[in-house]
């Protein structure tokens, strides 16, 4: 490939899982992510790999389990309505440790809702979705080649914890156009997996078993504490974050991610023009939430956060704890797919620090 | 003396949780004695369902996976297509293939998804309690039919068989009993024949067996045989219902 | 000659190895085992009727019984 080429949001997932060594993909159409189906149904028989248009999205993930626990690097995509099907074989992937990607490129909802951009499925991927005490760690990618460099972490991070990863996106990001570069990568130290995985003895005495299944409550409590000790790591290990404009002291700062945290530093030029220092706390990792970035600016900010979101307001709550009745914590979305604009945005910032000021 | 028959090394030599009399216990024997004639054992992975015999995978000596209930064809699709030099099998009950698990089957059907599927029928829910399944005859008294299975009210049973052999990716299909030692001969041939046909990439293939639930239907072992012959074998056939190496365009 | 060995303690009591044998030589036995199953089991004044024919072996769901010819 060239060094820097002009891809679709969705192709550029596609192009960055073979990157990695996506060796099975098992997708099923729906908008605004079945392009990443169609650019994988086309390379990967070329090069010797897995493409399987799944009958429903509830029979991709769990083929994504079988090839996950058998040993491959496995990938599924769909978008907030398939996400919902998919919630019972995550909970199964999550318990049976298993690594595995899965991309959610968010549309609006509830119920089947619209094809436009949103961001309401942050509650779906940060506190649950599926049954269970699991997390999935959640990667917030807000450019095309940001999303190339996540979905290739994506599989290295779930290899390295053995569990399941989800890229999010949303509709924007997956059919815009930008221009990716796929560095090299150094290869990521990572675990064996010819102690767990199940694909034939072998040779091997003892049988493998992938399962999620444990009927004993002393095994199921340390299977979750097990598990626990686990996401404890990820919270120490993996957070991602990026500070925007938080150098010197900030007037507010806005709480953003993915495609409207462009948007916002759009937003936060406007507001530098009139005098009004904000900056922005943008989260890659949604779980784990980067907590650390607010104690970069809890002393600083003079009139609290504002979450930004397309949705009626669900990472709000993660804000809310994270300044911890410190600072206030302001409000501003819109939902159904629409997308404020920069000046929108800037004026809501001023309406809420308007009053205090 | 010679040994002329004994455990087989298919299976672990564990005890089972399955009822007194419980013809899963035959229906494993018998896969376990396949892979072993086979010699397949050891580049075998077999998919486990929701029911009761979801601890199936305690007790088969191969690698094996737990699926989500009605999912194992699209978990063994998932092992089969990244590994195709490996034997892959599900075992399923009634309620998980023909209630919740219709579309995966179906559809690992059609794809001529180059698994094998053993079918455990008996026409009721086993590890639940013994609720109606799919599979509960017309008039069978069940927890959630106790005044017998009205077909207008709950409708018809469905025969699988039959129905999975009208797809093109269905390689062999072929509905078994294990009610008597012949039948239990008979249907040990077919299961070989399947993964026979799954070791030469021939397609999709499914022994449905006839089983019993003395447990839920409230009978003795023995007697529960004896109800199996006269009313399950009228309603659903023995015989092959689909075998691409007749030569016959079905 | 012919001889079938019952492993008692897996044996669950079932009685489908009894009902199958033509020479009608298993019983249950008078003892518990461990499960509290009454086991399958040929007295030893009988096993010489043993025709070997394994029906015994083939009906048993829990793979409790060897057969030697």
């Amino acid at each position: 490939m060239p060094d820097k080429v002009l891809m679709k949001g969705n192709e550029a997932i596609g192009e960055a899982a073979i990157h990695a060594g996506c060796q099975c993909f098992f997708g099923y159409p729906i908008t605004p992510q079945t392009e990443v189906a169609a650019y994988m149904s086309r390379r990967m028989p070329k090069i010797g790999r897995v493409f399987l248009q799944a009958e429903s999205e509830i029979a991709a993930i769990n083929m994504v389990y079988g090839a996950a626990g058998s040993g491959v690097r496995a990938m599924t995509s769909s978008s907030s309505p398939g996400i919902s099907l998919k919630q019972e074989g995550i909970s199964y992937i999550a318990g049976a440790e298993l690594p595995c990607v899965i991309v959610n490129i968010v549309r609006g909802g509830p119920g089947l809702g619209g094809i436009q951009p949103a961001q309401s499925d942050y509650f779906q991927a940060t506190k649950g979705g599926g049954h269970g005490d699991y997390r999935l760690v959640v990667l917030a990618p807000s450019s095309v080649q940001e999303m190339v460099d996540l979905v290739q972490d994506a599989f290295d991070i779930a290899d390295k914890y053995r569990n399941p990863v989800m890229v999010m996106g949303d509709g924007m990001l997956g059919q815009m156009m930008e221009p990716v570069e796929f560095k090299e990568r150094k290869p990521a130290q990572l675990p064996s997996k010819d102690e767990w995985k199940a694909d034939g003895l072998k040779g091997r005495k003892e049988h493998h078993v992938i399962n999620s299944l444990y009927l004993k409550p002393e095994e199921l409590e340390n299977q979750n504490l097990k598990m626990q000790k686990k996401y404890a790591k990820i919270k120490n290990n993996e957070v991602r974050y990026e500070m925007y404009n938080c150098e010197k002291d900030v007037d507010f700062v806005l709480v953003a991610y993915g495609t409207i945290s462009r948007i916002c530093k759009n937003a936060i030029k406007l507001l530098a023009e009139e005098g009004i220092n904000v900056g922005l706390i943008r989260p890659i990792t949604l779980w784990p939430f980067p907590e650390k970035a607010f104690e970069e600016v809890i002393d600083k900010t003079k009139y609290g956060f504002m979450s930004v979101e397309l949705s009626c307001g669900q990472m709000v709550e993660d804000v809310k704890l994270a300044s911890n009745g410190r600072k206030p914590v302001y409000f501003y979305g819109r939902t159904g797919g629409m997308v404020p604009s920069p000046n929108e945005i800037a004026d809501a910032v001023k309406r809420n620090i308007g009053g205090a000021k | 003396m010679e040994v002329i028959f004994q455990r087989t090394k298919g299976l672990l030599d564990v005890p089972t949780h399955y009822c007194p009399g419980c013809t899963h216990g035959i229906i494993h024997r018998l896969v376990g004695e396949t892979l072993e004639e086979l010699n397949v054992i050891d580049k075998t992975v077999g998919v486990a369902p929701v029911g009761c015999s979801v601890l199936a995978y305690n007790y088969f000596a191969c690698d094996m996976f737990e699926a989500a209930h009605g999912r194992a064809p699209a978990v063994a699709t998932g092992i089969k297509r990244s590994h195709p030099d490996s034997v892959v099998f599900t075992y399923q009950g009634d309620g998980d293939l023909a209630a919740i698990g219709t579309a995966e089957i179906v559809h690992a059907a059609t794809r001529g998804e180059n698994i094998t599927t053993i079918f455990v029928n008996n026409c009721i829910y086993g590890m639940t309690g013994g609720q109606m399944a799919p599979t509960t005859l017309p008039g069978q008294v069940t927890e959630t039919t106790p005044y017998g299975r009205d077909v207008k009210q709950a409708g018809y049973p469905i025969r699988v068989s039959e129905m999975l052999s009208t797809l093109s990716g269905a390689a062999y299909v072929e509905r078994v009993s294990v009610d008597s030692v012949p039948n239990i001969l008979k249907a040990k041939k077919a299961i070989k024949k399947a993964f026979e046909l799954q070791l030469q990439g021939a397609g999709f293939t499914m022994i449905e067996v006839l089983s019993i639930c003395p447990t839920n239907w409230g009978l003795s072992p023995l007697e529960a045989l004896k109800w199996l012959r006269d009313n399950m074998i009228p309603y659903y056939p023995l015989g092959v219902k689909k075998d691409i190496t007749a030569g016959e365009a079905k | 000659m012919a001889r079938a060995t019952f492993r008692e303690e897996r044996c669950k009591g079932c009685g489908l190895c009894i009902s199958v044998c033509p020479k009608k030589i298993i019983e249950f036995s008078e003892k518990l085992n461990v499960k509290g199953y009454h086991p399958a089991a040929v007295k030893e004044e009988k096993m010489k009727e043993c025709i070997g024919c394994a029906s015994c072996a083939r009906i048993c769901p829990d793979v409790v019984i060897t057969v030697e010819k």
